[in-house]
Order: structure tokens, then sequence, then C-alpha cells
């Protein structure tokens, strides 16, 4: 590890202010910019650690959303009752992801930032898009079984590895953020960004600008949803496949629906093409299969990842089964 | 090598030529140094040449006051270092074991404020007024805590090199009070990698503490 500076901040204007000096990197959980640090892909001459802020609240609002700090650790966030009750596909994906002990440490700002774990990437013996720009993919000519089939670009085709994000892209979630100029909500499918020619551009935040809130709007129906992931190990693995899946169904019809989808794309994969194919549609398998069609119609496979292309299907539809079995 | 202690005797290493073990790596060391010096003494008698100087980036000190198993430390070390480091490297607490310092394998597992945690992926300097309690800082004087008796009694280890991760895990998991089947068990324990497959007696171990 290279040396940097620790510094700790205890007000958010402090952590903006010093965050812009020199070459800085915010430290909360640590669980991802810590390991990144440790095999020299993250060199921070400082680094700014955050966790005594006060950013550590899960609010209900009088709308019916809740509003989230984005100190929330993983694990509190995941066993909230007005999470497990009102939006269920959010704490099953955290629950899914990490173990106990990450779970304890990784925060809802942190996740929402962590990075692919490409094993290009994550080897610096390699090329890759996001490490050093312009120096090539090596996962595209490389073994690329767990790589993205959604999203993708010649330049990069790294998956998004986060599950929390996959259910906050159903929700349509909003990301708040302080800068120097004032707050700003972002809607979350703007929030990360497609690799395109620039993969080391993953997020719509300016250098100036601090994730404080998550929020969380009114969603009648979020109470119906489930999140499945498919994975080698049945604990403690990132996903092949999964799916965040919430139902409307009124008189055997669907009313409403949100899917988005992990371990495939580039980025939390919201699918608003799977989505309109179900509105209006009676709820049975013929229409999860034809939203499964609709969800993969864009997916590109490399040499060892076709097999996504299926999976992510088949866990799109039996999650949705699963959550017409709730109504 | 300097902190490797060589306990056999200089006789019964001695080879057939008369040479002992120790004798012969001295032996090699001067070669070794002979072949080193041998172009720089050359160089010296001919042209001064001007020392290289390899630049070392300076560490950055960070102090931290935290509490360990009870006891307050106050600690001035490189930012660098992690709590896991921290606490076997300064802190004379090598219980906490090192696996794969990524946060993958759950071996460095201790409590921070009560709650289980990877303590390889946390460094030291984020710790300021947390307490930090290590497998050391589970028993009382000379009784165990109840974790550390069941793991004896249902036999929750073999080669043991986990097991302090495993205990410090078992007990925050049960605090947390979220696992209520033997599935829910092993989910909840995953974070804690056994390569030597002790799963099914720890998780015996831990219904048992759970139903006292």
């Amino acid at each position: 590890m290279e040396p940097f500076k620790l510094i700790r901040v205890q007000d958010n204007e402090s952590a903006i202010r010093t965050a812009l000096t020199g070459d800085s990197k915010l430290i909360a959980g640590g669980t991802n910019m810590l390991d990144l640090m440790k095999l020299n892909i993250e060199t921070p001459k400082q680094v700014v650690d955050i966790n005594k802020l006060f950013l550590t609240q899960i609010e209900e609002l009088p709308n019916g959303g809740i509003r989230i700090g984005a100190l929330v650790k993983n694990s509190d966030l995941a066993y909230h009752p007005a999470i497990i009750k009102q939006y269920p596909v959010l704490s099953e994906a955290l629950l899914s992801g990490a173990s106990p002990q990450l779970r304890n440490m990784a925060t809802t700002g942190g996740n929402l930032m962590q990075r692919t774990r490409c094993p290009y990437f994550y080897n610096t013996d390699f090329v890759c898009n996001k490490r050093i720009p312009g120096s090539g993919c090596a996962a595209i000519s490389g073994y690329n079984r767990m790589n993205a089939v959604l999203g993708t670009s010649d330049k990069c085709i790294a998956t998004h590895p986060s599950d929390m994000c996959v259910a906050m892209a159903a929700l349509s979630a909003f990301i708040h953020v302080q800068g120097t100029k004032g707050v700003r909500s972002i809607p979350f499918a703007n929030f990360h960004l497609l690799p395109g020619e620039t993969p080391q551009f993953e997020h719509n935040m300016k250098p100036d600008e601090l994730i404080t809130h998550i929020e969380l709007p009114p969603l009648s129906f979020a109470g119906k949803s489930h999140y499945l992931k498919v994975r080698d190990r049945a604990s403690y693995e990132f996903a092949l496949t999964s799916a965040a899946v919430a139902l409307d169904i009124q008189n055997g019809i669907i009313k409403g629906a949100r899917i988005a989808l992990g371990g495939v794309g580039t980025k939390p994969w919201r699918s608003i093409e799977a989505e309109q194919s179900l509105i209006g549609a009676p709820a049975n398998d013929a229409s999860y299969k034809k939203a499964a069609e609709a969800a993969m119609a864009g997916a590109k496979p490399n040499k060892d990842n076709a097999f996504k292309i299926e999976l992510a299907k088949r866990t799109l539809v039996r999650a949705l089964k699963t959550v017409e079995g709730l109504s | 090598m300097t902190d490797y202690t060589d306990n056999t005797s200089e006789d019964s290493n001695k080879s057939k030529g008369g040479t002992t073990r120790r004798g012969f790596l001295s032996q090699l060391t001067v070669a070794g140094a002979g072949l080193t010096l041998a172009p720089l003494l050359a160089n010296a008698a001919t042209v001064p040449v001007e020392p290289e100087v390899i630049t070392v980036a300076l560490a950055e000190i960070t102090t931290v006051t935290l509490t360990i198993n009870g006891k307050k430390q106050l600690l001035s070390l490189d930012s660098r270092v992690t709590l896991l480091d921290a606490l076997r490297e300064k802190l004379a607490l090598p219980g906490t074991k090192k696996g794969c310092d990524h946060g993958q394998c759950g071996a460095c597992t201790v409590l921070v404020d009560g709650r289980r945690i990877n303590s390889c992926l946390t460094l030291v300097g984020m710790c300021e007024g947390s307490e930090v309690i290590t497998i050391e800082g589970l028993a009382q004087g000379d009784q165990l805590h109840p974790m550390q008796e069941a793991f004896l009694k249902h036999d929750g280890f073999q080669c043991g090199y986990c097991t302090p991760g495993q205990i410090c895990s078992a007990v925050g998991l049960v605090k947390e009070g979220h696992a209520h089947t033997d599935a829910e068990i092993k989910e909840l324990m995953s974070g804690n990698i056994c390569r030597c497959g002790a799963y099914q007696n720890i998780v015996a171990a831990i219904k048992e503490v759970q139903n006292v």
C-alpha cells in the first residue's frame, strides 16, 4: 500500500472541503476501498475518514417513503422493520450480498460507489480501461464468464457487482448529494454511467460532491417484491444473475411492475422494456417469459458468458412467479 | 531468518565433510557479500561513484485512542496499519489470525462496538473511540466464554487456525439474534471459511449457546 495521510472529519462541509484538496478518497466502511488500496489499484495520497458524520439515520417520511443516511450499515438497513415490511426486495438484496461481517461494515453510500470485481480490473498485470484509460480491455479477449452482457462497449464489459443497487434501481431511488454549491438529488437511473468510450467514469457525481442520503419514494405495491440471486456458491458470492421484482396484480392482471437485473449489466440494470411488456398482461408464465425475452433482447454475449442470457431469463421468470405467489 | 530459532544441535547437523548447517549458511552469506561487493569495490578503486539515492515515500503517522479487551490504548502508527496488523504486530495479541487479508475468509473477525467485523479491512486509524474485543478478551480470567466452551465440547475445529474468527463471529451472530434454524446459522456464518470442514460441529456449538 502507498503511504497516505488519514484525515478524520466531523461534518459534511469539512469532508467536502478536504476531499477537494490533493489526491483524496473518502473512506466509510472500507470494505472495497481498502481492498483496492492494498492491491495498489487505488493509490490516494489522502484518505478522508467520514465515519463520524451524522448520516446514520433511517427516517420514515410523511409521504410513505424512507430516507436512508449514507453511513447506514448494510446490516442495519437490511434488518430495519420498515424496510422489511415496505421494501422486502431491498432487505433481501442486501442480505444476499457479502458476509455478515462485511455487511456490518459496508455503508449504503459506499455500496453505491463500489467498483467492479472484473478479475482483469483487479489484477494489475493486465490492461484495463477502467484502471488505466486507453490501455485496452483484457476481459473482452480473456476469460469472461463473470462479465456483463448488457450495457457493454468495446472498451469495457465489467459487471456492476452490487445487489443493493439492483433493488434500488427497481425502486426508483433518489441519491441526495451535497456539494460546494448546495444539494441536489440524482434519480437512480442517472447515477451510474455506462462504460461507453470512457469506462473510467462510473458515476454522475462531481468531485466536490458527497452522498448524504438515499431516498426510497413510496411505491404502493413494493410490499410484494422479491430479490432472487443465482451464484456459483450458496452464499458469500457475487451474482451470476439476479432479479429484483415488484408486482401489482389485481384480479389476475398486472397493473404495475418494477424489474431490475444484476450480474448481467455494466450498471444496475432496470428493464423498462420488461415492465412495459407486463403491464396489462395476465399474471401467468407466458407473460413472464415474454417479459424475460424483452429484458434480455439487447444482450451481447462474449466467449464464456452466453449462458448468462438464458440464466437471467429464467431467474427473472422465477422471481416473477415468486412475487405472484405473494399476492 | 533472524527470528528463526534453530533448536537442533550442531552435531546432529554435521555433514560428512564436517561442515555444520549454520556454518554452511554463514559461508554462503560471506560468498554472497563478496559477489555483491566485488564490483562496487572495483569501481571504488577507479572512479568515485555517487551513491544511488532511493527515494522512499515517508510513512504518515496516525494517532488513535481505542479500547482493546477493556484496556485503553493510545497508538501512533503508520496510517496504513490495519486493525488486524495493529493487534498482531503492535499489541502482542496474535490470537486474531490473518488469512486472506482481503475480507474473504473471516479468520480476522473481531468484535468492534459489539459487532463482528473483518479487522483486515479496517484501518486502525478508523477505530477512534471504538471498543474492540478479540479472542483474547472473551474469557473472564480462567473462565472461558460459553462459546469457547461449546467449541471445545463439540469439537468445532481441527487445525484451529480459523477458530478465533469463528468464535468471535459466532458470538456476534448470537447477539444479532437473526439465526433461528440450522440453515440460518450456516448462512449467517458464511463469512468464516473452515478448510478442515468443521462446519457441522460449529453449528452444534452455536446452537448449544443459543439454547442456554
